[in-house]
């Protein structure tokens, strides 16, 4: 099983003389990889204390979190404004990126990088924007206000995941179904999102986990009951370090995993 | 399956992009029943021509008319109209028959009825049989009857196509022209063709129209586009040819200071070209009536399997310093004859097949 | 005849086929409309609100103060050196790490670039949070690095590496890691390994093929990460709140500070002008440099 590509040959070196820049890889691979999951075995720990390895072992830590009223309440919060980011993002994303592809290339190069802007302007600043925003309009700690400041950092990615499709998909076949007798709409429905179903799933996973996963504008803008759990999370680590947030964050693992298998097994048309 | 073709009347059709015309009052009549072919270099406007027939391409101005209907408002959706694209666009998530299919299923037609007239689309296109097949298992010959069956399954009175075949290999290409000829004959449609490729038009079409510049330059039947093109720019774009730089003055016709005979005499003065078809030319040994007789040298001689093209730099004296191309076919002259490079020859033209254009 | 003058003599149906035109442009132009309300709403006017607030000053009326406290402050300006320092070094450690196995996974076969892609991924979509908490167990006293440097006689004593900068530094490297990588890797796979061919057929030794050929050829890629990793240093909050223990201050950390501690909106909306200046110019920058669609941002 040729490990290097058989095309390059006569620049390759053989396996022996460029063994070094194999055991440099794997060096940089195994310290991107494995830290993270030094949270695994944290989480079992009996102690109080961040001992590694730990001497003995428990679920306290999980007990902790599942019988916490507060962390339940806070992941609630967080799955059920992930998946309304889904639903606000995922169809803003595609119809803008619809919209995009189908302008001319003048209006598109105007609004390509405002539609993008929420991945340039530094998070802090769109937090403390929206904070000042929703304090005008009494939607601070709201669900609603977190779905939208979260939507706003989901929906570039989603644009630019629909994009690439559409840029790879030939967009002749809606103008046969037209001419065919579909009306516009009908021939996106029925033509065009079929074929681009894999990369909108995608672009929903990655919605749901950019909103789950976001600290700053959940830092600023929710709070009280609606606290999220990376908020949560974030002021437990700041101020005392509890042995629940490895539990937590194990848990967190096994979700953005279990997302990534997802979006890797069913964001990709299988052939 | 017959259906009653329309004709397609384009009046003042045009179109620009910012200051670039893409048609300038383009009026032409597609009659019914006929096989009109638009053709043009890359860029010269007929896919756009073609877009505005089909809906796609709204024009700033102008009418187009199936019939006695006006549908220059219309979208394409309400048009019914049959359409291939280059790339067939054949829908990737649907079997053969579903993409054909297609068409029905949004006019609302029965099941049964759509089966049946999805197998007769399938038969009609030779494609018996296939209908269950994945689009990713055609050739490219396949896909493109899939198309076709798709464009007619629902009997509709015009076919637009828009370079269909230029996706095929040569050979292939060359049974479908003949296919797909004998299928419009046989569908009683009005077909509207797109093509770059001369030859494809001049074998399939009733009548062709060239287009350049946005501008329709002449609609004519294939044979008389051929034998007589009325500007420059078809003379050399259709066939081969060479075009000699020649004087009018009081009707008589000058190559340098050689007096050229044309079948059609020019009424203005002035700067024109004389077409000589290569193939038109034959070598002679004294001068001929009613003849035209060019001599030169021959400074290339090319062999190109059925013919010898011949390159003659004319003798700049009598002739002015130009290049005539020759063509003779492989055979017929014996090696000997065949001049060779560097050769002083004389050849000659019938007056029949010379003539004047702009 | 000009053009225009025809068109409005032929005009017959120009202004039928004018406003289908315009119908058609505005109902695509209508899909973007919330996309765009949102960011106009949201991101836009609030910036444009925060530049406002910048230039009053605690008489609440229009100065520059902020900004001169700013320039004045030793305090800020060491907020500032800070942060450029942590940035630029993160951006270094970046590259010295991301180059080498970008460059080996370039050069496997797509199978096993995948699966390395993976082992790059993986971190991409942990969440920051835990990924800063396992460095902060990793790297406190009693924590496994310490314990086995101690034992394998490393170091002698226990070091201190969390609530300080190599903390800091250490965290940031390995979550800004795949942003060097990803743009990088999609650079370097569309290098042309003919070229390294055909300078191997002019007798180039492996290594000058590399300097010479592949690396000038992967500089795009590598200008476009490190830019991208930089910016996201620039405006970096979560990582060094934590694993810097109040001892390591950014800007952004600053920025919060002032709103969250001090309700100081006007400090606060002058650093955050800074900041996002100081951001475009070098998205600008890396804008010319590779498609824009590259510059991801997830902190």
């Amino acid at each position: 099983m040729g490990i290097w590509n058989s095309s390059v040959s006569e620049t390759q070196i053989k396996f022996k003389n460029r063994l070094w820049l194999y055991i440099i890889a794997m060096i940089i691979l195994f310290l991107l990889i494995v830290p993270s999951l030094v949270v695994i075995p944290m989480s079992f720990s009996d102690s109080q204390y961040l001992e590694f390895p730990p001497e003995s072992y428990s679920t306290r830590w999980y007990e902790n979190y599942f019988y916490s009223i507060d962390w339940l309440q806070a992941t609630w919060t967080s799955v059920k404004v992930g998946v309304l980011t889904i639903f606000l993002a995922t169809p803003l994303g595609i119809m803008a990126a619809y919209g995009l592809v189908n302008s001319n290339a003048k209006i598109r190069s105007i609004l390509f990088p405002i539609m993008i802007s929420p991945m340039m302007v530094p998070v802090i600043l769109v937090a403390i924007g929206l904070f000042y925003f929703y304090v005008q309009f009494n939607m601070v700690n709201s669900i609603l206000g977190l779905v939208l400041g979260h939507s706003l950092i989901a929906m570039p990615l989603v644009l630019i995941i629909v994009l690439s499709a559409l840029s790879n998909y030939d967009m002749n076949q809606e103008k046969v179904a037209r001419s065919l007798g579909a009306s516009r709409l009908r021939a996106f429905f029925e033509i065009t999102l079929p074929q681009i179903k894999f990369s909108i799933v995608s672009a929903s996973l990655i919605s749901f986990l950019t909103s789950f996963d976001e600290v700053i504008i959940s830092l600023f803008v929710s709070g009280g009951d609606n606290s999220t759990i990376t908020r949560s999370m974030f002021l437990a680590l700041r101020d005392q370090i509890d042995p629940t947030i490895a539990a937590i964050s194990t848990i967190l693992i096994i979700i953005s995993s279990v997302f990534l298998i997802l979006t890797q097994t069913f964001g990709s048309p299988k052939d | 399956m017959k259906s009653d073709a329309l004709n397609i009347s384009i009046k003042d059709i045009t179109k620009t992009y910012g200051e670039f015309f893409a048609l300038k009052d383009v009026s032409l009549e597609v009659k019914s029943g006929e096989f009109l072919t638009l053709l043009g270099p890359s860029g010269s406007g007929k896919t756009t021509l073609l877009m505005v027939l089909a809906g796609f391409t709204r024009p700033d101005y102008g009418s187009v008319k199936f019939g006695t209907e006006e549908v220059v408002l219309k979208p394409p959706h309400l048009r019914d109209i049959g359409m291939v694209f280059q790339n067939y666009a054949l829908f990737p998530h649907m079997n053969v028959e579903q993409n054909v299919g297609y068409p029905q299923k949004l006019r609302g037609v029965s099941k049964e009825k759509i089966k049946e007239t999805v197998d007769e689309a399938l038969k009609t296109v030779k494609l018996d049989g296939l209908g269950h097949r994945g689009v990713a298992e055609l050739s490219g010959g396949q896909r493109q009857r899939v198309a076709l069956a798709r464009a007619i399954v629902f009997q509709p009175k015009i076919l637009l196509m828009d370079e269909p075949l230029s996706a095929l290999d040569k050979k292939l290409r060359e049974e479908m022209q003949i296919e797909l000829r004998q299928l419009h004959d046989s569908l009683n449609m009005t077909t509207v063709y797109v093509t770059h490729d001369q030859k494809e038009a001049l074998t399939m079409s009733d009548r062709i129209a060239v287009i350049n510049d946005g501008r329709l330059m002449q609609l004519d039947t294939p044979s008389a586009i051929y034998k007589k093109p009325n500007n420059a720019f078809i003379a050399d774009f259709i066939g081969e040819s060479s075009l000699l730089s020649v004087k009018v003055s009081k009707k008589n016709v000058y190559l340098g200071n050689t007096k050229i005979l044309v079948e059609h005499s020019v009424k203005k003065d002035g700067d024109f070209l004389l077409v000589v078809r290569p193939e038109k030319l034959f070598l002679i040994s004294d001068n001929l009536t009613d003849c035209n007789t060019f001599t030169g040298n021959v400074v290339e001689s090319i062999y190109q399997g059925e013919s010898q093209l011949l390159m003659i730099k004319l003798d700049p004296d009598s002739h002015g310093d130009q290049i005539l191309r020759m063509r003779i076919p492989n055979g017929t002259a014996s090696l000997q004859e065949l001049p060779s490079i560097g050769n002083k020859i004389t050849v000659g033209l019938k007056k029949s097949d010379s003539f004047l254009v702009e | 005849m000009t053009s225009t003058q025809r068109i409005n003599q032929e005009g017959i149906n120009k202004t039928e086929l004018d406003q289908l035109d315009r119908k058609e442009r505005y109902t695509l132009f209508g899909l973007t409309v919330p996309y765009l309300a949102l960011v106009f709403g949201l991101i836009i006017i609030p910036i444009g609100w925060l530049f406002y607030m910048s230039f009053i000053g605690r008489d609440e009326t229009l100065s520059l103060e902020n900004y001169q406290r700013i320039w004045n402050s030793k305090a800020y300006l060491r907020i500032f050196k800070t942060t450029f320092q942590i940035s630029l070094l993160t951006t270094l450690f970046c590259v010295l790490f991301g180059y080498p196995l970008t460059y080996f996974m370039s050069q496997l076969s797509n199978r096993w670039a995948n699966i390395c892609m993976i082992g790059v991924l993986i971190p991409f979509w942990t969440s920051l949070l835990v990924r800063t908490y396992a460095w902060l167990v990793l790297l406190q006293k009693k924590g496994l690095i310490n314990t086995l440097a101690v034992d394998w006689g490393l170091w002698a004593e226990p070091i201190k590496f969390v609530h300080n900068t190599s903390g800091t530094l250490i965290g940031m490297v390995h979550i800004m890691l795949p942003f060097l990588i990803l743009p990088l890797y999609a650079n370097m796979r569309t290098i042309d390994k003919d070229c390294l061919k055909a300078a191997a057929n002019l007798g180039a030794t492996p290594t000058r093929a590399f300097w010479t050929v592949f690396f000038p050829l992967s500089l795009p890629g590598l200008f476009a990460g490190l830019l991208i990793v930089f910016v996201l240093c620039l405006g970096f909050y979560v990582t060094p709140a934590l694993l810097g223990g109040g001892k390591v201050i950014m800007v952004a950390m600053k920025i919060s500070d002032n709103i969250e501690l001090y309700y100081s909106w006007g400090a606060a909306s002058a650093l955050g002008v800074v900041l996002l200046g100081v951001t475009m110019i070098i998205l600008f920058i890396a804008s010319k440099l590779v498609s824009i669609d590259q510059l991801g941002n997830r902190s």
